[in-house]
């Protein structure tokens, strides 16, 4: 009985209040009315990191900070910014970190090149293995 | 050369194993500095935050001194914290603007009353745009802006008493 009623007042609690009082900014949680345009600002918004939850995309967080960057994002897409602009404009505040997109930076050509030369050091050990054979 | 290949692998596993664990022991840094260090500061015009300060524009901090621009808020602990070194700054000659962040004015003006007011100006961000355009990913950071309305410096998170010599030799070397 008294475990239900802990689990009854549990439910009756307020919920927490977020960092701030401050209604959440206009197009934090609202989606643009164009569908196309919601469309593309989902797109970027699901790839542009949180700065506050760091695993999460911004999509995905419920940071207040994470809410004021959908609502930028929303109201440059609506007024007719192109999404990898804004990525552009992120990218040089808090540098590639903030987007989930791979760059074509050269610190990550390894990476690009990586399956390129495992797939030839493969194909040499198979031309190798196959005149071995050949011999014997 | 054909009896040494046979080592590779294992060379290679400890190769790995070396790298994901100094990975792992190494401590998480989960700081992320603005990229905008060094560029000239983005121009904003902010509202008045505060029942007795003015407003806040970028014009309003290169004013040929270097200054201090303090993001804080009202509803943020560690900017409490910071407080008194913000007060020792101002006192050893300073020049604080700051901008506060997602807040509201009654809000500011308990904060300021309570934890002292060592600004000059204050702006209001009420949806972090220019939180987002300085590149500053949280509250509280302060940047060094010198004369010319550069980005000299950034700090990030409270300021505790042995950041405020840090500090002042960042203001004395944007000069």
């Amino acid at each position: 009985m008294r475990v239900l009623l802990a689990l009854l007042l549990l439910l009756a609690s307020a919920p927490v209040p977020a960092q701030t009082a401050l209604p959440p900014a206009p197009y934090a949680d609202r989606q643009i009315d164009d569908p196309a345009l919601e469309k593309k600002a989902r797109a970027l918004m699901e790839t542009i990191r949180c700065l506050t939850c760091q695993s999460q995309s911004i999509a995905d967080s419920n940071a207040s900070m994470a809410a004021d960057m959908r609502s930028e994002i929303r109201q440059r897409v609506m007024a007719g910014e192109q999404p990898e602009h804004i990525r552009a404009w992120l990218i040089e505040r808090y540098g590639d970190w903030v987007s989930y997109e791979p760059t074509a930076n050269p610190i990550v050509w390894p990476l690009w090149g990586a399956p390129i030369v495992l797939l030839v050091l493969g194909l040499l050990l198979l031309r190798g293995r196959i005149r071995k054979g050949k011999r014997s | 050369m054909r009896k040494m290949l046979i080592w590779l692998p294992l060379v290679l596993f400890l190769g790995f194993f070396g790298l994901f664990a100094s990975g792992l022991l190494k401590p998480d840094d989960r700081l992320i500095t603005s990229k905008m260090v060094g560029k000239p500061l983005p121009a904003f015009a902010l509202p008045a935050a505060s029942s007795d300060r003015p407003a806040l524009t970028s014009a309003d901090l290169a004013t040929g001194t270097p200054r201090l621009l303090n993001i804080f808020a009202s509803w943020c602990v560690p900017c409490a914290a910071e407080a008194p070194q913000l007060m020792a700054l101002r006192q050893a000659g300073v020049e604080i603007d700051a901008i506060a962040i997602r807040d509201a004015r009654a809000d500011v003006d308990r904060f300021l009353a309570r934890y002292g007011n060592p600004y000059a100006r204050i702006g209001l961000d009420a949806r972090s745009a220019v939180q987002i355009a300085l590149g500053s990913s949280g509250v509280p950071e302060t940047f060094v802006i010198d004369g010319k309305g550069r980005i000299a410096y950034q700090h990030i998170g409270d300021i505790r008493a042995d950041d405020v010599p840090i500090i002042l030799d960042r203001l004395k070397s944007a000069q």
